[in-house]
């Protein structure tokens, strides 16, 4: 049963970021004659609440199933416009970021027609996975209630009684035969000059 | 010190070590290997009764070898667990021909020279790593004569001579001749700022160790506190007094009389009669060349990763900076967090930095790690592997490929294949290698990467470089590029994988065949991959691949295999511009002749 696919694309200018290099009309007016494509908008920002906004209006008023935000890397903000999926009653799997910050219009600064083609590239690239993206329920695992600690300098005699005083149990490895690291050896410790152990 | 080791919730592994570290955030599973201690360390009570009677001394680590201890020994008086170790190296043994003193010493029969080393499993929901540091061995700087000249010293080594408990019992007297020096010189830096040109890093390393400016001040008002009359320079480049206290600090250490020198010393030379130093330094402030006649010279040095970083990294699958400290998620954002869900920095594993900020990180560290302790149940990514059993033949290729053995099959009894979800990480190398594409990532279908170099290859494929780009290196090296603004030609078109193992040769040769110049796949670097070793299967397909492109008359550099991680920014950049002088090297004609042959062969 094939799904009727309506994919709506979101072109962030990032203020200058992206659109300092990228010609982000293009890109926007690009994306909009895609197929499956039925709706193509620019925001400024579209990470800001006012950018989350729209796309949750656009959801709404078009009927998305499928959502493209070309924006920066997806190590910064996927999981951000994934909540905006959910929040919109969309299974947060059916979006797809297309990297024009970092990949694009940051590091073609000098060369804007480039980089504009590049950007039309990656939405174009964004939009025919998001046309295969299906959605999915996450796992839920159960949790071991202790923590480990690696090393028994003063990181981790801080770290191991903070997690221990909170109620976990903590295993503190140390490889040394005491524990104490490179401030037990100070004498005397700034600014405070008292002593360090 | 003393609270985590009498802490009902602290179990303390000391002389211990972790082995190995598998599973996943909420779920690892920890080995750990507690070393032979041969003293019950719950019994001892430490009187030290046992370290009278041994009659081998050796250099004492923990004063840097300015004290001495026993083959049987505590670290230090306030040591946690406050117990004797047995030095094996060192030791005797207990043959009673031999030795065995110690044994026959001790009141409470707690030496044992028959344990073993003790293996122990945990299982965690949360790691900190707090690895800490090592200090900068200056011996390799000829014109300081550290270790040449005896009185010139480390700050490290200061610490112990001026410290009560140090082996000259807090008088600060100087090596050469146990003499109260009266003039002391501190030069900062030592290490620490230094651009050597290449990859030499015995010379120092290029980064402000961040502590050593206000360790020197310390060390300046502690000698004035005790000895009023000594006369203190300190040679510096910069002084770096920018935290809280600090410049008050600074300031009352020039009220104190301490001459602060901008010029960095380029030569000390001893008198060998008196043990003496001369110091030669370019005073930059007063515009002259000086010369200093000192008894005792202090090296500032810095804070260098510790030698067990590679090891730790590779348990837990993290990432160096260039610098060799552990990459945190987001410099800015998630300065506390790694990669590695569920794994968490403290202290100078992440960077160099003093025990205030080593405090807050760790409090920090242990503040996120209970995010995920609270956690009733934990929510795992959709990205994993999801087996077709009408496809599947059960040939048990994909549980073979599998880092985490997260796959039942038996190609003995062509049992289907299935997929353990919470153990599967979502790498997709059973994907790519099986060969009736039965195998689907949740998240990264094949139809759904095949759709994206169609998409990438549909107008002017000749100008494109197809790039495979694995999410936790290659991709984030990319980001790191990008962050530091590096530019590079525009032409690759970038797709990203969970993992390049994930990278299906059907995905290349389908790029070929749709006219690509180059193909660049990239990955982890080898120990670093963040599937265990699913990397290993990149290089065997690609590989193969190149010898079928070889057979076929195709120029197997068109189809590039790079390992970037996510720190080597400026080697992606470098790799982009490599791979575009092979793009602008492959003719019409060549497109076309992989085109023809690869599109005969399906």
């Amino acid at each position: 049963m094939a799904e009727d696919l309506r994919i709506g694309v979101f072109v962030c200018e990032c203020g200058h970021n992206i659109a300092g290099t990228v010609d982000c009309e293009a890109v926007r007016e690009h994306a909009s004659a895609l197929p499956d494509v039925v709706i193509a908008q620019r925001n400024r920002y579209t990470c800001s609440d006012p950018g989350q906004q729209q796309i949750k209006q656009a959801i709404a008023n078009h009927n998305l199933n499928r959502v493209v935000v070309a924006a920066c890397t997806p190590r910064l903000h996927e999981l951000t416009f994934r909540a905006c999926l959910a929040q919109a009653g969309l299974n947060p799997y059916l979006l797809d970021i297309a990297n024009i910050r970092e990949h694009v219009a940051w590091v073609h600064q000098g060369d804007p027609s480039g980089a504009t083609r590049k950007a039309l590239d990656t939405v174009t690239m964004a939009v025919a996975r998001a046309r295969h993206l299906k959605p999915q329920r996450e796992l839920d695992v159960p949790v071991s209630r202790a923590a480990l600690v690696i090393g028994g300098g003063v990181a981790g005699i801080q770290a191991a009684l903070d997690l221990a005083d909170a109620g976990h149990q903590v295993y503190l490895v140390e490889k040394q035969p005491s524990i104490g690291g490179k401030m037990a050896q100070l004498d005397k410790t700034f600014p405070t000059m008292d002593c360090s152990i | 010190m003393m609270d985590a080791g009498r802490h009902p919730k602290i179990k303390l592994f000391a002389y211990s070590e972790v082995e190995r570290i598998s599973g996943y955030v909420g779920n690892f599973t920890v080995r750990v290997r507690k070393k032979a201690r041969y003293v019950d360390e719950t019994a001892c009570t430490a009187c030290g009764d046992c370290a009278k009677v041994c009659p081998v001394v050796v250099p004492n680590e923990f004063d840097i070898g300015l004290g001495s201890r026993k083959a049987i020994y505590i670290p230090f008086p306030q040591a946690v667990p406050s117990a004797y170790v047995i030095d094996h190296a060192h030791c005797l043994g207990d043959v009673p021909i031999a030795c065995g003193k110690c044994r026959e010493a001790c009141d409470k029969k707690c030496i044992d020279f028959d344990q073993h080393d003790q293996i122990i499993t945990l299982d965690v929901g949360a790691i900190i790593v707090a690895t800490g540091l090592d200090v900068f061995d200056p011996s390799a700087l000829d014109e300081y004569g550290y270790t040449r000249y005896k009185n010139v010293v480390t700050s490290l080594e200061f610490e112990r001579l001026i410290d009560a408990g140090g082996p000259t019992g807090g008088h600060f007297v100087r090596p050469s001749d146990r003499q109260q020096p009266r003039r002391v010189g501190f030069i900062q830096c030592v290490g620490s700022r230094t651009l050597s040109g290449n990859d030499d890093l015995s010379r120092g390393r290029p980064y402000c160790s961040n502590i050593c400016c206000m360790n020197t001040v310390k060390d300046s008002l502690l000698l004035k506190d005790h000895y009023p009359e000594t006369d203190i320079s300190v040679f510096y480049m910069d002084i770096r007094a920018f935290g809280k206290g600090f410049e008050d600090l600074y300031r009352r250490s020039r009220e104190a009389g301490v001459k602060y020198i901008r010029g960095l010393p380029g030569e000390i030379v001893e008198d060998e009669a008196t043990g003496n130093l001369m110091v030669t330094v370019d005073n930059t402030t007063q515009g002259r060349t000086e010369r200093h006649e000192l008894d005792l010279v202090v090296l500032s040095i810095g804070l260098v990763p510790p030698a067990e970083q590679a090891h730790v990294k590779q348990l837990l699958t993290l990432s160096q900076t260039d610098e060799g400290f552990f990459l945190e998620a987001h410099p800015k954002l998630k300065p506390v967090d790694t990669p590695t869900r569920g794994v968490f920095l403290a202290g100078c594993a992440e960077g160099p930095k003093d025990i205030k900020d080593s405090v807050t990180q760790a409090s920090a560290a242990a503040a996120r790690a209970q995010i995920v302790l609270n956690a009733d149940k934990l929510r795992v990514e959709a990205i994993t592997a999801w087996v077709d059993p009408t496809v599947c033949t059960g040939c048990g290729l994909c549980a073979k490929v599998c880092p985490y053995g997260a796959i039942l099959a038996d190609s003995k009894t062509k049992a289907k294949a299935q997929v353990m979800e919470a153990k599967c990480a979502g790498c997709g190398a059973c994907a790519a290698e099986c060969r009736f594409d039965a195998i689907t990532m949740r998240h990264f279908p094949d139809a759904a990467l095949m759709a994206q170099v169609e998409a990438a290859l549909a107008e002017n494929p000749e100008h494109k470089i197809v790039t495979f780009a694995c999410n936790w290196c290659s991709y984030a090296g990319a980001d790191y590029a990008g962050v530091s603004r590096m530019q590079y030609p525009p032409n690759a078109r970038i797709i990203r994988t969970m993992c390049s193992g994930r990278v299906d040769e059907d995905l290349i040769v389908r790029a070929f065949q749709l006219g690509a110049p180059v193909v660049l796949v990239s990955g982890c670097h080898y120990a670093d991959c963040h599937y265990i070793n699913a990397n290993r299967w990149t290089q065997k397909r690609v590989d193969r691949l190149w010898d079928r492109l070889e057979r076929k008359g195709i120029r197997p550099e068109r189809l590039q295999l790079e390992w970037i991680s996510a720190a080597e920014g400026a080697k992606f950049a470098t790799v982009m511009r490599e791979v575009e002088r092979i793009r602008q090297s492959v003719t019409m004609e060549e497109i076309e002749w992989a085109r023809r042959v690869l599109a005969e062969e399906k």
